[in-house]
This record gives C-alpha cells, structure tokens and sequence, in this order.
C-alpha cells in the first residue's frame, strides 16, 4: 500500500532531524545516480533479472534426494540424526503414556492442584475447567498428544535455551556472537522453521518437536543473558567480598537474583511452544493442531474450533499460570508450602488411582459435546446471508472480494511494476532514515538476496499482503491505543480482550476468518490484522500514557485543545512508542500472512506448503530462505536506531 | 505435574542408556502415539479429498467395530504420504492416484512399501465446464476452441487471462505445463483445497456462470453440479513423461492401496483386511456424498453403509 511507504518517512522528519534526513537522502541519490544507469544498462528496468538469480533448485533437489535415499543406512543418520529422533520419540511416548496412566480425571486433578499452588485457588478452578472443556468437546486425546509434544519440547527448550543464555550471561564475547543470532531468530515467522528440520528427520513427530525447540529455545536465551548481566552490581559486590568463588556466586547469588526474568523466559517458552507445536501439524506433529489443519483442509469450521477452543484454552491456562508462579516469587513463602505441595501431590495420585479402579481412563464418549454442528450450520446461514447481497453495506465476500480488488491487487501491481533497483533504493531509503547505515545494508542485502533466489515475484506478492495488512492494523491499531490512553474505562475494557488475544497461537486465527471472508488472499489479510492489532494497541497506549505529564500540562496551561495535546504533543514524544509498534506489527503480519496460505494467500508461504505437500523441497527450501530475507528485510527497515542502543528484550 | 516431570527425567535417562551405543535406524521408528497401552493400533493416511476420506472411515469402522483396533489417522499429502508410509509412521495408504518415481524408490528398489491390490475404483482427471454452459456453447468442450471463450472465464485472481481452476497444491497435476504446451489464453489459480474449490464451484453454479476447473471422477459433487468434459489431446502411453512437455489428458487410472512392508507381514487381521478391501466407484460416491453434503461425521456415514451393504464388508474380513 503506498500510504505506508509514505507515511513513514513523513513520521521521520520532525524540525531537528531535518539535516541529517536531507543528508542522507543526497547521498541515496548520488548513489542512485551512478549505479541505476550502471545497472539499467547491463540488465533491464521491470523484474529482477535472470541473469543475476542463481537457481539452488538441482543442488537441493539432490540433497533431498540423497537424503532420503541414505536416510535408513548412512552413519551420520544412524549414529547422530536416528539417536536423536529416537530420543525424541521415546521421550514423548513416555510422557504421552505417563498422562494417558492418569487417565483424564488424573491428569485434570494434577494441573489443577499444581495450578492451585503456584497460583491460587482461581487458577485453580479455571484449570480444571478448561482441561474438562477440552474434554467435553472430545479432544480428549488430541489434547493429550498436544501436551504431551509440549512437555518434551519445552524442556528441550528450556534446558538449550537455559544453556545459550548462561553462555551469553557470563562471557562477553559469546553474546556478542549470539545477541544478533537470537535476535533475529525472533523475527523469523515460524514456517521458516519448517522445512530444514523436515529434511533431515521427514515428516513426523521428531522434525516437529525440534522445529518447536528451534522456535522456543531463543527467547529462554535472550532473558537468561538478560537476567544473568541484569543482577545489582553492588550485591555482587558484596558476595564476592565473602570470598566465594565464581561457581558460588552463581549458584547463590547471580541465578537466585535473575530468577524473574529466568521465569518470565519460561512463559514465553511455553507459549512459542505452544503456537509452533500447533502450526507444526503441517510436518505430521498430529494432536489438536492436526485436526485444525484436517478441518482447515475442507473448510470445516465447526470442526476447526472444536480443536482450536482446548488450544486456546490451554495457551491461556499455561499463560496464566507461569505469569502467577512469576509474580508469586517476591513474596514471602507461606508457612509449610512444602506440606501443601505434599497434599497436592497426594490428592493428584489419589485421583488418578480412583479413576483408574472405576475403569474411567480414556474420556467416556457419552460425555461428548458435539459443537461442531451447530457451528457449522451457523456458518451455512452465515455463506447463505452475510456472504453476499446484503443490502447496503454488501456482504463479508463483496467486502474481501472489493478489498482484494480495489487494495490487494493494485498494491501488488505496482510492486510488481516498479523496477527492480527502485524497489532497492526504497527500501535503503527508509531502512537508513528510520534506523543506521548497519540496517539500511542488512536490509537491502536480504533484499537482494530474494531476488537472487529466483522468487522476487512472489515475495512481491507476499510482501503487498504484508503492507496491506499493516496498514490496516496500525490505522486500527493507533486508534484504539489513542482512545485506550485517553479514557482509563476503555482500557480497562481492552486489557482483557488483549491479553486473551496476545496469547492465542497464530493458527487459531485461520479458523474464523475462512468463515467469514471465504479463502484467498483477504481472509489472510485479515488473520494478521486480528493477530497484530492487539501489541500494536498494547504499545501504542504504553507509550502515549508515558508522555511526560508536564509537557502536557504546560500545553494545556497555553491553551490547547485536546486534539492539539494529542497532535503536537503527546504523538511526537511517544514517536520511539509508536515505531516499536510499527516494527512489532509487522514482524507479526508476516508471521500470519505466511500461514494465511492455508487458506488460499498465495504467493510464499503458498510455495512452501506446496514444497511440503508435493515433497519438492528444493522449491520450499528456496521460499523458506526468502521468507527469512524478507523478515529480515522488514524488521531492519522499519527498526528505529533506538533497539540497538538499548539492552536486550 | 510434578510426577510428571520426574517420569520424564526417569524415561530420559533410561532411554539415553539404552541409545548410547549402537545405531539407530529412524526408519524404523514408529509415531510415539501409536500402540499406547497395548491397544492394537493402525495408522491410516487420509488425504485431503472426500473420497479419500470416505475410504478411511469405512476401513476405521470396521477395524475398529470389528476387529478391535484403535485407528489413528493422518493428513499427509500424497507425496510425504509416501515419505511416511515407508518409515512406518502410517501403516497403510488407501487411494494412489499413480506416483511413478515414489513406486520405484520405496516399493521396487528400498522395498519398504508393498503394494495393497486395488481399491476398485477408477480416477480420472480431467478439465471440466459445467454442463449449463457446455449445451449453450457445444464447441467449448474441445480445447482448441478454449481460447475463444478466455475472457468470459475471467476473474479477480486470473488477471487479464481466463481461469483455468485447480485445487490442493498436492494433487496431481499437468496443468501448468499444459496451459503453456497448448498455447491457451489461461491462468491456472489454485483454491488451495479441494473444499475451497467445491465452495467456488458451488458458487459460480448458483448464479450459473461459466468456469474451467480441473476436476476428477469419482466425484460426489458431479450429481450436484453437472459438468462436462474438455478433450484434451488424447493420452497416450508415455505422453506425460516430461513434466515439463506434458501437452495430452490424463490417463485413466485403477487407484491404488499401499502397505508398509512391516505391517503387511505382522499386522495380523488388520493387514489382511486392509489388503481385501476393494468397492466400487458408487459405494464410495455414496459414503462421499454423506459426508460433504449431508454434513454427517465420516463415523456415521461409515456406519449408515456398513449397516446396509453387509455382505460387501463380509467378503474382506473372511
């Protein structure tokens, strides 16, 4: 969409940096002077040229081949990559009987009580009511696979994550080398993720818990340094004067004062566990992600949200848990926590002995609440109504038919249209206006670096969504933070509906809007704007209610309206807010706008599910690099210079 | 949840003893879920199209009802169906629509996958106009007439060329290389499922427009939406070898079931009934037609044939 290109530099000129802005822009241009001729001549204006992509299809295709072919009698597979999957399997077997031997009132019992301990009696009700829900709705079994993936995975994660982020805490030099890496591992949108495992280990449950600890791993890193380097100076001081050694005061004073933050890395963990163990159903994880991608496949929506409610359902319950167990730790421990817990556990095994005498282990199918139903006779009357011709305002399909029309199509045009080096120079433009020469470079790099693989049309493609999508997220987005940060009833309001929201995993989106727009490339559109809106909001009102309340008051003391406040105040000064939000909202469209090719996007994230699916790997392999250009390109671009200077999260 | 963890510590390490030496084949590695509890499990790939997916729960029906099996089931698509049906993490692959170079790779040089016998239904794919349109404008149903009615299949997504519709990325298909070998005026859009392009298709009859979709027999959908049949140049044996030069139909073909070569030998009654099972082409439109029009589970659709075609059934289990 053009208003985006243009409206970020337009943020970027405020009155002081006029300057360097100008500065920068002369030397963009002088630079364009000499190459574009340079360029235009040797190869022509319009698409990427051919003579400048390399084609990786026949090496890949090869390695694939080889690989499959030596996949059941090369040592590196038996000896290295098999014990691995088979530690993988045998791991998540044991935890899949272990809660199946518990049967459902078993395993309902333990999370509660756990709940119970870590985080009240609250907690505690809605944890037994969920996983009861999850029941009724006859996901019984899918939940526990689910669970039972999670378990392995986020320990796995946990344990390597825990690991790097000590490395990084206590070695100068390692965290160096590994802030960038992990960094930018966090912008990537999980299908990157996807394909390299599926190389080595096949489809399966092994490819798919890796994937997940691939995906979960860094943000346990990245606090654990973050934790380990953040502990007061003078305390430390004070340990090392006793005399301890440095294994000590790790161990007593450095681990114990990061324990917040080590917690905090738990539940982002968990929930990137929990989002990518969903999405890795595309690669054969099974469980309740499986069924939302059987029922996506056939536009079933009613089934879709049978799976989807116990996914968001547990993605609350562990949220929710893990941020109580982390704000508990301050407080003072109540007397005999330890008799408590033994009562929990002993309630648990209790439980579970019960239900395994009366013979109750798997979910009684009578118990079964069929919603599928329902819902999708709700959603017939919704296709036969809402869908078209409603007088008016016109139906979801005209509104996703007109948007992809009127907005898609002319934005991906134009895209498409615009010579190659210009769509290069664009982008250098506003990477080194809004961040440094570093992120201008890295940017266009990744840029080239698509073209270079052969896939500049559909990344285009890709990327058209991408800026469609933002564009109506941060209209919609800086709208509601700017009410949100203006009236505390209205935030109060929001903060719930956010917090559910921030917690949902990416692929639950899918499932509503194929109801409502149909497929193609508006209904994802429309995913990654219900996916992004809600930290957009979340930052935008944080920083509009951080503006220095003086500057305010000297403003209305001069007699501003509340719109003038608004304008040349309060949006100024909270300019860092809203690029973060800016930066966020699109690292998160393009996380969703990749999956949206579940349900008929196109272009990328289409060519890796068409890779997967018709075991052409070289052609996913090539549109997963380019989704990792692409991310990179969009997060240096839109990365304010602030982010470097500032420490971690 | 904490015996949990400690169950997990304890198979860890244990397992880490047990893998420390030797090698470790992940070929031969079954999915953690599969045989929990001793239950006899069997594993069934179901591919993304109704009548795959009819298949699947008449043979879950009766291995469950029957036999006493607990039936997993996946969505693979047809090539890592292959994939996984070979590392033994599904047991058994129902309906192949024909994969050449998979055939020679797993069942004749690795030997991993033995094949199932016939499923007794005949595919064949094709390009289809709706039977509306095809009676006002008889000359549409010969491809070199195609072009002329380019611009009255135009849409949203073909930009300025007509639209030749295709469904899942997965399936099988030429129709990339034969909109360009045949020199036609198209643009080939994929629905992404077969479920997006019946609601499509379903669509487009509602206000009887005119479309081109690449469609497949046996379909339920034809008694809904009557189509006919575009000739393409004639199949030939051999025609289709170079994905790239493909300028003929497509071949009529007797689909196929496929076994993993372990399951075949040791899967007892399971095996042997999956290798048995074979129905015809309006057995399978009929389970089809339940599902996806009538909106039943495939378990009750299954049921609703088992229950009135018993001496069909009988013959696979004896």
């Amino acid at each position: 969409m053009a208003t985006v290109t243009t409206a970020a530099p337009r943020i970027a000129v405020p009155g002081v940096l006029k300057h360097p802005v100008l500065r920068k822009l002369l030397l963009l241009a002088l630079a364009a002077a000499i190459l574009v001729p340079l360029a235009n001549a040797r190869w022509a204006s319009g698409t990427w040229p051919a003579a400048l992509t390399v084609d990786f299809t026949e090496p890949l295709t090869k390695a694939s081949v080889w690989i499959i072919d030596n996949r059941d009698s090369h040592p590196l597979f038996l000896y290295f990559f098999g014990h691995i999957s088979n530690a993988v399997v045998l791991a998540v077997r044991a935890v899949y009987l272990v809660l199946l031997a518990a049967g459902w009132a078993g395993v309902t019992a333990a999370a509660s009580l756990v709940a119970w301990r870590v985080a009240g009696f609250r907690l505690a009700a809605g944890t037994g009511i969920a996983f009861l829900a999850c029941g009724f709705l006859g996901m019984w079994i899918p939940t526990m696979q689910t669970l039972a993936l999670m378990v392995v995975a986020v320990l796995a994660s946990v344990a390597v994550g825990a690991l790097l982020g000590l490395a990084a805490g206590l070695s100068d030099r390692m965290d160096r080398i590994l802030r960038p890496v992990l960094d930018t591992m966090q912008v990537l949108p999980a299908y990157a993720y996807l394909l390299p495992v599926v190389l080595v280990f096949g489809m399966g449950v092994p490819a798919a818990v890796l994937a997940t600890v691939v995906y979960a791993a860094p943000p346990m890193a990245r606090l654990t340094a973050l934790g380990l380097r953040g502990a007061d100076k003078e305390v430390l001081e004070a340990v090392e004067s006793l005399g301890t050694t440095a294994r000590q005061r790790l161990l007593t004073a450095r681990i114990p004062l990061a324990r917040k933050e080590l917690l905090l890395g738990l539940n982002q963990t968990i929930m990137m566990a929990l989002s990518m163990a969903v999405i890795a159903s595309v690669i054969g994880a099974g469980g309740l992600g499986d069924r939302v991608y059987q029922a996506l496949g056939s536009v079933d929506v009613g089934a879709a949200l049978a799976a989807g409610i116990p996914i968001v359902l547990l993605a609350v319950v562990l949220d929710r848990v893990t941020g109580a167990a982390g704000e508990a730790l301050g407080d003072e421990p109540q007397p005999n926590g330890r008799a408590r817990w033994a009562y929990a556990l002993v309630a648990a095994v209790a439980v579970a002995v019960a239900g395994r005498l009366a013979g109750r282990l798997d979910w009684p199918d009578a118990w079964a609440l069929n919603i599928a139903e329902p819902v999708n006779r709700a959603v017939d009357w919704m296709t036969d109504h809402l869908y078209s011709g409603v007088p008016v305002i016109g139906g979801t399909a005209d509104w996703a038919a007109h948007f992809t029309t009127w907005v898609l199509d002319p934005v991906r045009d134009t895209l498409q249209w615009l010579p190659w080096w210009s769509v290069l120079l664009i982008v250098a433009a506003l990477a080194w206006l809004i961040g440094t020469w570093r992120t201008a470079l890295t940017a266009v790099l990744a840029m080239a670096a698509i073209g270079v693989l052969g896939v500049w049309e559909p990344s285009l493609d890709t990327l058209s969504q991408v800026l469609a999508a933002v564009a109506v997220t941060l209209v919609l987005g800086f709208a509601t933070g700017i009410a949100a940060a203006r009236s505390d009833r209205v935030e109060r309001m929001l903060r719930p509906v956010l917090d559910v929201f921030q917690t949902m995993p990416q692929f639950v989106y899918l499932i509503p809007v194929v109801a409502l727009f149909g497929v193609g490339r508006a209904p994802a559109v429309a995913a990654a704007v219900v996916y992004a809106l809600p930290a957009v909001v979340r930052i935008t009102t944080q920083g509009l209610r951080q503006v220095d309340p003086a500057a305010l008051e000297s403003a209305r003391s001069l007699g501003a309206t509340p719109a003038q406040q608004l304008r040349q105040v309060q949006l100024p000064l909270a300019r860092p807010a809203l690029l973060l939000a800016v930066n966020q909202g699109v690292v998160l469209v393009l996380a969703v706008v990749i999956i949206g090719s579940l349900v008929g996007g196109g272009a990328l994230g289409y060519e890796v599910v068409a890779g997967l699916a018709q075991g052409d790997l070289a052609t996913g392999l090539v549109a997963g690099a380019a989704i990792v250009c692409l991310g990179l390109m969009l997060d240096r671009v839109t990365q304010p210079t602030e982010r470097r200077a500032k420490k971690g999260a | 949840m904490r015996f949990r963890t400690t169950a997990v510590v304890a198979g860890a390490s244990s397992l880490l003893l047990l893998t420390g030496c030797g090698a470790a084949d992940m070929t031969k590695q079954a999915s953690p879920f599969a045989n929990a509890q001793g239950v006899k499990t069997v594993t069934l790939s179901v591919q993304s199209w109704v009548g795959a997916q009819a298949n699947v729960a008449v043979a879950q029906y009766l291995l469950e009802h029957e036999l006493g099996y607990r039936v997993d089931t996946v969505q693979i698509d047809e090539v890592p169906a292959w994939d996984a049906l070979s590392q033994g993490r599904v047991d058994a692959l129902l309906e192949d629509w024909g994969h050449p170079e998979e055939e020679q790779r797993y069942v004749k040089d690795k030997k991993t996958i033995v094949p199932g016998g016939d499923l007794g239904v005949t595919g064949h794919i094709g390009w289809y106009v709706p039977t509306y349109f095809a009676k006002q404008h008889p000359d549409v149903t010969d491809w070199k007439n195609l072009n002329k009615y380019a611009d009255r299949m135009r849409t949203a997504e073909s930009g300025g060329k007509g639209q030749l519709m295709d469904g899942s990325p997965s399936y099988v298909t030429n129709d990339k290389a034969l909109v360009n070998n045949l020199d036609l005026d198209y643009q080939v859009v994929f629905a992404g499922s077969e479920a997006a392009q019946i609601t499509q298709i379903k669509q487009f009859a509602k206000e009887k427009k005119p479309f081109l979709t690449y469609w497949y027999s046996p379909q339920w959908l034809f008694k809904k939406v009557p189509m006919t049949e575009v000739k393409l140049p004639e199949y030939k044996e051999g025609c289709d070898a170079d994905a790239e030069k493909v300028a003929c139909a497509y071949p009529h073909t007797p689909l196929q079931k496929y076994l993993n070569a372990d399951f075949a030998k040791s899967g007892g009654e399971a095996a042997a009934l999956l290798k048995k099972f074979k129905w015809t082409t309006e057995d399978q439109n009929e389970v089809s037609l339940m599902i996806a029009e009538q909106k039943l589970s495939p378990e009750e659709a299954a049921k609703k044939w088992v229950d009135s075609h018993e001496s069909t059934w009988k013959a696979w289990l004896s």
